[in-house]
């Protein structure tokens, strides 16, 4: 576990795709104070607390599991399949990188 | 000094156009949504400053946006103040569709009929259709994919399912149409406010009178012939049902085939498709000042789906049905191939009544003198999903 996840409360910077910033009115990486451990819930809990017009939009309502077409990156590594409870890397965690959150590239 | 507005959902966003009584010179604001597919879009007869959009995306789902200004600001309902919210669970959950499969209300998930006949789960989609209450302005209806009427009694904050209606009986035969199993009409009955018709591509017409407790397949009369009973009770294709306000045991409809017909509040249908040149389309509207006078668009085709002879035309018909003229002044007269969608008609109640109808290719035209001339008042738009009116006083 890294050493954010392990203590206190966090400031996590998350950049949104073009559509999920313009619902929530926002320009650039959100920050959130997240508290430990540091993972792709509780980022997730904290950025619908915050922008409640996200909830739904990133994970389905009932089940929480991530939407099909929309991904997680962190450090440059894909977290979309892995635990949501996995503690994120140090530097994602301490706010230095941001988590990633983007749509898969689909369509024509 | 009276006015139009006309609601237009498209492909890639919505947009709000506005004109004086003569409907003469429109003004376009939008893209609302930008980017987005607004399914349907509608304003409360009881508050027009209150209007609904349905706003989809395959990558992010469903939200429901609600403008109190007449279109000018939007918000999801419930979530109108941008300060942060208070800790605790929410109170407004806009977007939150789940089907009622509670013990006390709900009916069991079970399956319905996928496109090669095998049973499949029931999967929210996505909104296909607001209407708001004729009676309260915070009261409104929601058809959904996978098939569902969903109603909020608090402006859009929260949804419930009138789960009585998937749940009567027949859902298992219920098999999607090309575009998905949608519930795409909701009709209220001014004289009534517990009966209600809706309609769902393909599973046909259903009919409450208890407000949404149960529910009664009106199908009888209908012949599909792609389906293996060509008289069953359900699986019928129907595109879009309209009925006039004055008379609402009267419904007009447009079947995947076939213009219909019914003076009993569906208990019997018959064809009106008489001399239509084709009788496939998607859209049927009723004149808002003569309930015998209707608009269909025909199609050439259900694999071919835009006009015939690359000529748009609106049929409309003085005597109920039957017997259809061709309108085409101001229409193309060559080389137009788009297709008019099934919720992309409307009418407005001034004195000459206004039709109005989208296309996939991005015009909306319309008509002041009750479908004799048309004029596009926009073109080049993302395709057209939904066209409504209202008329302003």
């Amino acid at each position: 576990m890294s050493e954010a996840a392990k203590t206190g409360a966090a400031t996590v910077r998350v950049a949104l795709p073009f559509h999920l910033r313009n619902l929530a009115r926002v320009e650039g990486d959100v920050a959130l104070d997240v508290s430990a451990p540091v993972t792709i819930r509780a980022v997730l809990d904290a950025l619908e607390a915050r922008y409640p017009m996200l909830r739904g939009t990133i994970r389905e309502y009932e089940t929480g599991q991530r939407r099909a077409f929309l991904r997680f990156f962190a450090c440059e590594e894909d977290w979309s399949l892995e635990s949501p409870d996995k503690p994120l890397p140090d530097i994602v965690a301490s706010g230095k990188e941001p988590l990633l959150i983007l749509g898969a590239i689909a369509g024509g | 000094m009276s006015g139009v507005r006309v609601l237009v959902g498209t492909h890639k966003g919505a947009f709000v156009l506005n004109s004086d009584g003569k409907r003469k010179d429109w003004t376009v604001s939008g893209p609302f949504f930008a980017g987005w597919e607004i399914y349907h879009m509608k304003g409360s007869p009881v508050d027009p400053d209150r209007i609904y959009a349905s706003q989809t995306s395959g990558w992010f789902g469903q939200l429901i946006q609600r403008s109190d200004d007449g279109g000018k600001t939007w918000h999801q309902p419930g979530l109108a103040d941008e300060a942060i919210p208070a800790p605790g669970p929410p109170t407004a959950l806009p977007n939150r569709f789940v089907y009622d499969a509670s013990p006390e209300t709900g009916r069991p998930l079970t399956t319905h009929q996928w496109y090669d006949g095998t049973q499949h789960p029931w999967e929210f989609k996505r909104v296909w259709h607001i209407e708001p209450s004729l009676t309260d302005a915070e009261t409104v209806y929601a058809g959904v994919e996978d098939a569902a009427l969903f109603s909020s009694t608090d402006g859009g904050e929260n949804w419930r399912e009138l789960s009585g209606l998937r749940g009567h009986g027949t859902g298992p035969k219920w098999q999607p149409g090309a575009g998905g199993l949608g519930l795409h009409t909701i009709l209220l009955d001014p004289t009534d406010p517990k009966r209600i018709y809706i309609a769902i591509s393909a599973a046909g017409a259903f009919r409450t009178n208890d407000g949404g407790v149960t529910w009664k397949p009106i199908n009888k009369g209908l012949r599909s012939q792609y389906i293996p009973d060509p008289n069953a009770e359900v699986g019928h294709c129907v595109h879009h049902v309209a009925m006039h306000r004055s008379r609402p045991d009267v419904l007009f409809m447009q079947k995947h085939w076939d213009v219909m017909r019914t003076d009993d509040a569906g208990e019997n249908w018959r064809e009106v498709s008489g001399n239509l040149p084709t009788d496939f389309g998607f859209a049927i509207d009723v004149h808002a000042h003569e309930p015998e006078t209707l608009y269909v668009v025909p199609i050439k085709s259900d694999s071919e789906h835009y006009p015939l002879d690359g000529k748009l035309r609106v049929y409309r018909s003085r005597t109920g049905g039957n017997e259809w003229e061709p309108l085409a002044k101001g229409l193309p007269e060559k080389d137009c191939y788009v297709n008019v969608l099934r919720d992309a008609m409307a009418v407005d109640t001034l004195d000459d009544c206004g039709i109005y109808f989208g296309t996939t290719g991005g015009q909306v035209y319309a008509s002041a003198d009750a479908g004799d001339s048309w004029a596009p008042i926009v073109r080049d738009l993302p395709a057209v999903l939904s066209v409504e009116v209202q008329t302003l006083n």
